[in-house]
């Protein structure tokens, strides 16, 4: 709070208060319509673009209680960002006889951040269930505590008009609810019933309305027979089956042609989902807080079929996201629920009634749609929260940040040039920065699909039209094929800063963080373009926002035909292999995952290696790990980003106990560290060979992946006198890898931070761009 | 951006050379450089005006490594190269220069089977060589031999033009793909593949004039010689010089099984690939089915089929529907292929 010259006793003093945050569409004015009269406060309030800003008269003291209450007893979905005050004019006598909502005023600038779409509240979720209510059972009910919000809005500010709610007038009874400023639904926007809102409507694979008057008892009648149903959940569609039924979660992969990516469970409660996964406290909260993001649980072996989520430890589980969800659990026959997205396979999930007739068919036997449009498309967001006896508050990670959380900004400790960042290729997100925020958007998805690309162009624009900026300059990566780079070259003729990958993954983490000055960087993902010209991805970066020094990087190796090899991990085995033994011995030859391949295959592969065809070098941690897995013949073929490691990491269960690492060497080259990895493959053909167990050999790889990021890092750190080390990139999902880096940094004295308020793979990408870029372009100007 | 700035510190790359978006930006600077001194369409021929007639002139370089393959040598490629330069702006080529900068030490046996190469293919093709020039550099100064021509031809119908496509015209290809570079990749570098999948290196002059008697005047809106950068350049050429979009599907694209386990291996992209006897043609749809009959009965066009049409479109510009129905975008690529999958 700002603080008066001198204390004011007069009890007339006029007063202007100003909020600043998510203030709007989460029931604030009425919020401090009631606290002004719990205060006997007068004066009035109103929403303007900056936010909630208010009048009352009153002396200092007074208003100190007031504000303090308006931070402690805020709405549940409201976020401040700061509330200032400041002293208008004494007066002698009162100046108001009530507290009052006023008009909202639509001029200035506009600033204020848009809600998340968030999961229906107990208020409602009680009258969805009570009889006598009139929105009993109706899918669509909202309050200002809770509904859709970023994935109906259209334009700013948060009024109905400019939502998917504009074309249902409000009946009598809603009206008066939607301007009694004692109401729950308050200004709701969504705000509906079942005699003027939304409704729902079912269809067959031909896309044939079917005839009920009870859609939700349709389709759970239809999930119990083992039917596969589309549903249009808030930021899209979803599939769902009875995952009790193995024979429909089998159909559901074969006809999404998906044979091993984990699907998401939906349960109706924390207490359902302990009869499939042991759930912490602190997973609980996560899962009933209401944003509902899917949250990895250790999975209880057996609970349900096992194709659900394949070699995996965990189930994906959430809570409904949308009272339509809470409707299909009031059937005691489900008990819970397959729901993935509902997509085609290289398409982004579908969120238009339309295409939703034409493309789910494919899959879905039946089609749950309803008529309130979807106006962004907003993917279910996934968390992990890991923990170890070290690390007091454990870690939280995004796998996948979107439904719930974007587009909540990120706050930077000080102003930023306006610069939209058009992120990467895979999982990419755009962010888009304005003052001291920088809003970062939901998963896009793979810009290599055109559809994927149209709603990453889409997405920039719609965020630029919401917030009303125009970026004085655009960041992209710096690899000349990905589609990002070249739109952003292509459509943008002023300043346009192309950030290295890694670069970038290490800026994500500072972001967050508000970190300034020197950092050592480690970064290691799959793929990424150096400055160079090579491929990175094991990278050890000495620098700062502006830029940075490549400090250590793991030995370069082939990828036997570029992207075939992330595809074939087989390749990358081969390709270690070679540089291990320099060419394939007969003992090596007899490894099992060799054995499968041809003669002939192998005699290509290694002319490829040799003559270096098509194999472009790569430094990359994620293929290290794509290798390893291969060799110990876990996956020598992928279906989905990273299901090598995956699937190797889900050998440790889970459990974050080192064991005694493989031997690598350290090899000083002019300027940098090479971290030679070829002794740790003599090791790993080595125990392979004896049948030592592949749990164990992939125990003992991470421990020595840990193991030499600790060790180069230490040696860094001598060497720069800096103790700030972030850790980004892909591979740091591996929990295992994430943990015991945290761990074992800090007991080196150095101070470790990672992703946590957006994903370190490539979905941070777009943060570290803005930062980068904003730090180049201060220094130019 | 001022050319000085923009060649500041630059040197020529290999990725200059691909037939890619750098192969492109090379030819850019090259015109702009020249200024209005180059009044060239960026066809594969260029059509003049000389006395009240037309006549269609190209040029090109030939190197290659090996300059001896399975079903052909560098002579052939030179003078199917030329010929089919011209036949594809609806020209009937007549005669050709050859210049050759030799290597000291070449064997003059290997010159004598190039030139008899050079016989053979000019009588299939029916063009003369009026002109030529030899020069011979020290070694290390020239790989073995590299070959120049310019063809002339001349017209007895309409030039074609790339600028006459139009939306919904059919996307014709004269036979299967890739198989060029691969048999010669496959001999460089000692891959096995080299005789099962040979090259498609032949003069394509006489199919196409078969086409030109038989179909339909203006039913044939364009043709392009398919070489360097392969299908893929050959489609985003057009769909950057005519602001369309490209559409493929992959199920169509003719593409001999042999070839696409070696380009699987490789991890290339057939529709990449360099080819020395495939044509792309752009057809009136009305006309495509008697096109493809004409073509089918050609010993060259036997495999002719249509790959996929012209369409308008806001989101791609080359777009290509693979065998379980995806759409995605065939990038132009910069030079080599990069990876890029995390």
């Amino acid at each position: 709070m700002q603080q008066a010259p001198h204390s004011v006793y007069e009890q007339y003093a006029l007063w202007s208060v100003r909020v600043t945050g998510t203030v709007q569409g989460v029931g604030f004015r009425p919020f401090i319509y009631k606290l002004a009269a719990d205060h006997g406060l007068f004066g009035w309030v109103f929403n303007d673009p900056n936010g909630v800003f208010l009048q009352v008269q009153c002396d200092e003291a007074r208003l100190r209680d007031f504000v303090s209450d308006v931070y402690s007893r805020r709405p549940v979905l409201s976020k401040i960002d700061e509330i200032v005050t400041n002293l208008i004019s004494i007066h002698a006598e009162p100046i108001f006889n009530s507290f009052e909502i006023r008009e909202s005023n639509a001029s200035g600038e506009k600033l204020v951040t848009i809600p998340p779409d968030y999961a229906v509240c107990d208020d409602c979720a009680r009258e969805l269930k009570d009889p006598a209510d009139r929105r009993y059972r109706y899918p669509f009910i909202n309050c200002t505590n809770c509904g859709p919000r970023y994935s109906i809005i259209n334009g700013i500010p948060y009024d109905r008009k400019y939502t998917s709610m504009a074309c249902f007038p409000m009946c009598k009874e809603c009206n008066d609810e939607y301007k009694n400023p004692l109401d729950r639904r308050y200004h709701a926007q969504p705000n509906a019933c079942p005699v003027c809102g939304p409704s729902l409507s079912i269809f067959d694979r031909y896309g044939i309305a079917v005839a009920t008057d009870d859609c939700v008892t349709y389709a759970v009648e239809a999930l119990l027979q083992g039917k596969i149903v589309a549903i249009k959940s808030v930021g899209g569609f979803h599939f769902a089956v009875n995952a009790h039924d193995p024979e429909a979660v089998a159909l559901l992969r074969q006809r999404k042609k998906r044979d091993s990516k984990p699907f998401a469970l939906m349960v109706e409660s924390v207490e359902k989902a302990r009869q499939y996964a042991t759930v912490e406290d602190r997973e609980a909260e996560i899962l009933e807080s209401p944003e509902r993001p899917i949250v990895l649980l250790r999975k209880r072996p057996d609970s349900l079929p096992e194709a659900i989520a394949p070699r995996n430890p965990n189930y994906g589980v959430m809570l409904p996201s949308a009272p339509l969800h809470n409707l299909f659990f009031m059937d005691p026959r489900l008990q819970v629920l397959v729901m993935t997205s509902g997509n085609i396979s290289g398409y982004p999930i579908v969120f238009k009634n339309d295409q939703a007739l034409e493309q789910l068919p494919e899959v879905a036997d039946l089609i749950l749609l309803n008529n309130r449009d979807i106006e962004t498309r907003v993917d279910d967001s996934i968390i992990r929260c890991s923990s170890h006896p070290e690390l007091e508050k454990g870690v939280i990670t995004f796998i996948r940040r979107a439904r719930g959380y974007a587009p909540y900004p990120v706050t930077a400790r000080e102003a930023l040039t306006s610069i939209v960042a058009y992120g990467a290729e895979l999982k990419t997100t755009v962010a888009l920065s304005e003052g001291k925020r920088i809003f970062v958007s939901q998963h896009i998805g793979d810009l290599k699909n055109p559809e994927t690309f149209a709603s990453h162009q889409r997405c920039a624009d719609h965020l630029k039209q919401l917030y009303d900026i125009t970026p004085e300059a655009v960041a992209c990566d710096l690899h000349p094929a990905f589609t990002s780079t070249r739109s952003a070259l292509e459509l943008n003729r002023g300043s346009v800063y192309p950030v290295q990958h890694h670069h970038a993954h290490m800026a994500s983490c500072m972001g967050e963080h508000g970190l300034t000055g020197s950092a050592i960087g480690i970064v290691f993902d799959g793929t990424g373009f150096g400055s160079d010209g090579t491929i990175w991805g094991g990278e050890f970066l000495v620098g700062d926002l502006i830029s940075v020094h490549r400090a250590a990087h793991l030995r370069p190796f082939p990828l036997l035909g570029g992207d075939r090899a992330v595809k074939e991990p087989v390749r990358v085995a081969l390709s270690l292999l070679h540089d291990a033994f320099d060419g394939i011995p007969a003992n090596v030859r007899e490894l099992p995952v060799l054995r499968e391949l041809s003669d002939e295959v192998v005699a290509v592969y290694s002319r490829m290696h040799r003559n270096r065809i098509n194999s472009p070098l790569t430094s990359s941690m994620g293929r290290l790990f794509d290798g390893i897995s291969a060799l110990l013949d876990l996956c020598s073929i992928v279906e989905y980003e990273a299901q090598a490691a995956i699937e190797m990491e889900s050998l440790l269960e889970r459990d974050h106990t080192m064991a005694e690492p493989f031997r690598y060497d350290l090899i000083q080259e002019e300027d940098r560290l090479v971290i030679d990895w070829r002794p740790m493959v003599r090791e790993v053909v080595y125990v392979i060979s004896e049948g030592i167990a592949a749990a164990l050999i992939s125990r003992r790889f991470h421990s020595t992946v840990v193991s030499l990021m600790v060790e180069v890092c230490g040696r860094l750190a001598r060497q720069t006198a800096i103790s700030q080390v972030v850790l980004s990139g892909g591979v740091f999902l591996n929990e295992f890898v994430l943990v015991n880096a945290l761990t074992l940094l800090r007991s080196k004295g150095l101070t470790p931070y990672c992703n946590e308020f957006v994903p370190t793979n490539d979905g941070g990408v777009s943060l570290g761009q803005i930062m980068v870029a904003n730090a180049q372009h201060k220094l130019k100007a | 951006m001022s050319i000085t700035d923009r060649i500041l510190n630059k040197s020529v790359v290999l990725d200059h050379g691909t037939g890619a978006k750098l192969s492109r930006e090379l030819v850019e600077l090259i015109v702009e450089v020249l200024g209005d001194v180059y009044i060239g369409e960026m066809e594969d021929s260029a059509v003049l005006q000389i006395k009240g007639g037309r006549i269609a002139v190209t040029t090109d370089s030939f190197v290659i490594d090996p300059l001896f393959f399975g079903n052909g040598d560098i002579g052939k490629v030179a003078v199917c190269g030329t010929v089919n330069d011209l036949a594809v702006v609806g020209a009937t080529p007549l005669y050709m220069t050859l210049a050759m900068i030799i290597e000291t030490g070449f064997p003059l046996s290997d010159l004598v089977k190039i030139l008899t190469s050079i016989r053979q293919s000019a009588q299939e093709a029916n063009i003369k060589i009026v002109a030529g020039d030899t020069k011979v550099v020290r070694q290390g100064e020239a790989d073995r031999i590299f070959i120049n021509t310019t063809g002339v031809g001349i017209f007895a119908r309409e030039s074609l033009k790339m600028r006459d496509v139009q939306t919904g015209d059919k996307i014709i290809l004269s036979g299967p793909i890739g198989n060029h570079t691969i048999h010669l990749l496959s001999i460089r570098e000692g891959l096995g593949f080299e005789t099962r999948v040979l090259s498609d290196c032949a003069p394509l002059n006489g199919m196409i004039d078969t086409l030109f008697s038989d179909i339909e005047p203006f039913a044939i809106r364009s043709i392009r010689d398919v070489t360097r950068g392969g299908l893929g350049a050959v489609l985003h050429e057009y769909a950057t010089a005519l602001g369309k979009t490209m559409h493929v599907e992959k199920k169509n694209l003719p593409i001999q099984e042999e070839t696409v386990m070696a380009a699987d291996m490789l991890g290339v992209n057939p529709i990449h690939l360099a080819n020395e006897g495939c044509l792309c043609l752009f057809v009136d749809p009305r006309h495509a089915d008697s096109v493809l009959s004409c073509m089918k009965a050609h010993k060259y066009g036997r495999l002719a089929v249509v790959i996929g049409e012209v369409v308008e479109k806001t989101t791609a510009r080359v777009q290509m529907m693979d065998s379980d129905n995806r759409l995605h975008h065939v990038e132009e690529l910069e030079g080599a292929e990069l990876p890029r999958l995390c």
